[in-house]
């Protein structure tokens, strides 16, 4: 393998994390029209390390690719996704189909087979469904390490070795492991940056190219899981005031708190 | 006008924490701890200024409680306990002084009140005014006190009538969109109202998680949405008010059109509590716009600020509903203030432009929009900048604006002045006043003995309203000296106004004849006399 990196990033687009999603009527889902949509932020995050990892090693990286799979206005992500710093994209025309992590993951594999990438940088997890599975499933499906969780990331030129810092119960734990590589974003890894005018415009000119669903179809899309109900949960019942604490005694005994 | 005044929460016998609340209000665990560590704020400095405030009777020896109001005497309190109930009053203790009440968010000012009132219905407050009345007691209406001119504090002894318990919405109406609720209901609180039935309140501003609706209309506060949807004076279709004798003026039945004989409720807008207690709104609410769009620019000068303003006009129209300006000081001292945080913009530029489009297609708003920075950037007049791609990113950019009154606070306290100025000579105020402190030798921003860090400028391109802040390590005569009347005779002199926004209060009550003629004046105190006969209404005010 020569050294060189080539980074994919699969990004997705999901309500808006400062909107309070709300439960459709029926109860099947969560309301979606009139909502605001953008880039779950463990892949901005993701997009954002991708950008330094070219920024620390220029002459390593070739190329960064970002791919979305989603309605057809994932695009508008994609697009943030080269104004803050991705070369190419592909947007993968879902349509209204929602996809289950292990398609997903089934899809990005042909999708890292295509690009040729050495480096798959993505969220830990979505904040919509949060299932936290499809860096995990892309790894698997590949049989490449994994390193999941990453707070911080430093990359080897010479030996082309990842080494990635987690945050664990009560300190930090360090793990290295040799390219190609599947790396997923946590928190604390990086503060992405504005997408700036001249580069909104680049990005307008930069290549996106668009495939569909039917371009996988040994890809299974059929969901495995059902969704019974979906429910608020329930809300807390306002407090109470006391007067004394042996009133308060007498309270929590009367609900048999103690 | 109360832009840019802190978002505080007040406890009631304790001065609140002043660092803000981190916007906790996401949709599940994950995406709160992702807004934390995008701003985060806990090492955010404190705002308020080092020196607990002086009495404003010891800070202005020349002014004299008027012995024509009665002290108030043990018979007085067995009439308020006998119309309000015991959580409805508090009085002065040797270990409470009020001071929530009694001082001012900036600690500029401070009363003596030792009782406060705050009654929940309109006829209680009837009947404390017709006492007060009777028996030539002085009040002083009060609302969130987020003003900024030491309008809302009492000066000696008077009354604080806190309105914070009149808090309830009383209607809407969703195909006309008007609103009416009572004064004491807190800004956010009636906008988050109107989001539900998808409707904005028409205006906005810093101070709206404390503010009331009832005292931005006894303000006529201006606010960040005046560009969009037009002042108070159009905005608000009906009033109730208490007049000091207890009478109850009630305007309302809203109507859009009602040209019947004097429109009285334009009276109270901006009376700042001197002739009447506001008690009641009704306003009109327009469509809550459902794509909002923010970028952040970096411009070259302040005429280069102008040319993308009438670019932003011409291109944008209809959508445009915010274009702020900062010049590089205030973004400076926000960077101080906000450690840690990273500035949107790279480099650094004289000035900075916060612009807003609000519509409901954002496919339509972002094509207008790129068109219009694509045409700034080409020609020039933008040099750099950003744009939002999401909710926190917007938030996060107003932020940089918005926190620009406590970063200037932050080094021990700020004058404020809030003017009007024809468009084309708005920042010539700012360079004037700094040119002025450096001469007194009296301004650096790295030296701590001297009394000034520095004088900045902001404000409201779109409504031709600076705000110079100068920011000091400490209050003191000299600044003052220095600072006024200069500042008032220079926006005399440009014919512009000496508060756009803020109002007059105690701080500007010497300095009306710099923006009003004597006929108008005039006017002012006949009408007062008429309908305060007894001037128990915020005295000492600037009526």
């Amino acid at each position: 393998m020569s050294k060189a990196l080539r980074i994919l990033v699969p990004v997705k687009r999901v309500i808006d994390y400062a909107i309070k999603p709300r439960i459709n009527k029926a109860g099947t889902g969560v309301e979606k029209t009139g909502v605001k949509f953008s880039m779950n932020p463990f892949d901005d995050i993701a997009v954002e390390e991708a950008v330094r990892i070219r920024e620390a090693h220029k002459k390593l990286v070739e190329n960064i690719h970002a791919v979305s799979i989603g309605p057809t206005k994932a695009q508008d992500i994609l697009r943030t996704a080269l104004a803050k710093g991705a070369d190419t994209c592909t947007l993968i025309d879902a349509k209204e189909t929602e996809l289950e992590p292990l398609a997903v993951a089934k899809i990005l594999k042909q999708v890292v087979a295509k690009q040729n990438a050495n480096l798959v940088i993505l969220g830990k997890q979505s904040i919509d469904d949060d299932c936290n599975n499809t860096g995990q499933m892309l790894a698997g499906l590949l049989n490449w390490p994994q390193a999941t969780n990453a707070a911080k990331v430093e990359i080897d030129e010479s030996s082309l070795v990842a080494k990635v810092t987690r945050e664990i119960d009560g300190g930090e734990e360090t793990i290295s492991a040799p390219l190609p590589l599947v790396i997923t974003t946590d928190l604390r890894l990086n503060q992405p940056r504005y997408a700036t005018l001249p580069n909104l415009m680049k990005a307008k000119k930069k290549p996106m190219e668009k495939m569909t669903l039917a371009d996988f179809s040994d890809v299974s899309t059929e969901p495995r899981l059902q969704v019974l109900k979906l429910e608020e949960p329930p809300t807390r019942s306002a407090g109470e005031k006391v007067a004394s604490v042996d009133e308060l005694i007498e309270k929590l005994k009367s609900v048999k708190a103690i | 006008m109360l832009r840019h005044t802190v978002k505080r929460q007040f406890n009631l016998f304790s001065r609140a924490k002043p660092v803000r609340e981190a916007f906790l209000c996401a949709h599940n665990g994950v995406s709160a701890a992702v807004r934390i560590s995008t701003m985060n704020r806990s090492n955010v400095l404190n705002y308020s200024t080092k020196i607990p405030p002086r009495l404003t009777a010891e800070s202005y020896p020349n002014l004299q409680r008027l012995s024509e109001f009665k002290k108030l005497s043990s018979d007085d309190l067995t009439f308020f306990k006998s119309i309000l109930s015991d959580s409805e009053i508090l009085q002065a203790t040797a270990d409470e002084d009020l001071a929530v009440f009694n001082e001012d968010w900036m600690r500029k000012y401070k009363g003596q009140s030792k009782l406060v009132l705050r009654p929940k219905t309109v006829n209680q407050i009837s009947q404390i005014l017709k006492y007060c009345n009777d028996n030539r007691l002085a009040v002083v209406p009060q609302g969130g006190n987020t003003g900024l001119v030491g309008g809302s504090i009492p000066v000696f002894d008077e009354i604080v009538l806190s309105l914070t318990q009149l808090n309830k919405i009383r209607s809407f109406d969703s195909v006309s969109g008007i609103l009416k609720c009572d004064a004491g209901v807190i800004l956010e609180n009636a906008d988050s109202f109107l989001a539900e039935n998808g409707y904005i309140f028409p205006m906005d501003l810093g101070a709206k998680g404390s503010c009331h609706v009832g005292g931005i209309v006894a303000t006529n506060a201006g606010g960040l949405r005046l560009l969009r949807y037009g002042s108070l004076h159009g905005t608000v279709l009906g009033l109730e008010v208490v007049l000091p004798d207890g009478k109850i003026l009630n305007s309302m039945d809203a109507l859009r059109k009602d040209n019947t004989g004097y429109d009285l409720k334009q009276l109270f807008i901006g009376s700042e509590g001197t002739i009447g207690v506001i008690t009641g709104v009704s306003i009109l609410a327009p469509p809550r716009p459902k794509a909002v769009n923010v970028g952040f620019l970096g411009v070259g000068s302040y005429e280069a600020v102008q040319e993308v303003f009438v670019q932003a006009k011409q291109e944008l129209s209809e959508i445009l509903s915010a274009f702020e300006f900062m010049d590089l000081k205030s973004q400076t001292l926000a960077k101080e203030h906000l450690k840690g945080v990273s500035h949107p913009l790279e480099d650094e530029y004289p000035f900075y432009v916060l612009i807003e489009t609000s519509g409901s297609n954002k496919e339509h708003d972002d094509a207008k929009l790129e068109a219009f920075l694509e045409k700034a950037m080409e020609n020039g007049s933008v040099l750099d900048g950003v744009v939002a791609q999401d909710e926190t990113e917007l938030r996060n950019l107003w932020e940089w604006r918005e926190s620009i009154p406590e970063s200037s606070q932050a080094g021990g306290g700020v004058y404020k002045y809030d003017v009007s100025l024809p468009l084309k000579e708005l920042y010539s105020l700012v360079d004037a006043a700094n040119e002025r402190l450096n001469e007194k030798g009296l301004s650096s921003t790295s030296d701590p003995t001297k009394p000034v860090i520095s004088a900045i400028g902001y404000g409201h391109v779109g409504d031709g309203n600076l705000h110079l802040n100068v920011a000091v390590r400490a209050y003191s005569k000299e600044v003052e000296k220095v600072l006024e009347p200069f500042v008032y005779e220079f926006v005399s002199s440009k014919h512009g106004s000496i508060s756009a926004e803020h109002g007059l209060g105690f701080q500007k009550k010497n300095y009306i004849g710099y923006s009003k003629n004597e006929q108008e004046i005039a006017m002012i105190k006949e009408l007062k006399n008429l309908y305060d006969p007894n001037a128990i209404l915020n005295p000492y005010k600037y009526v």
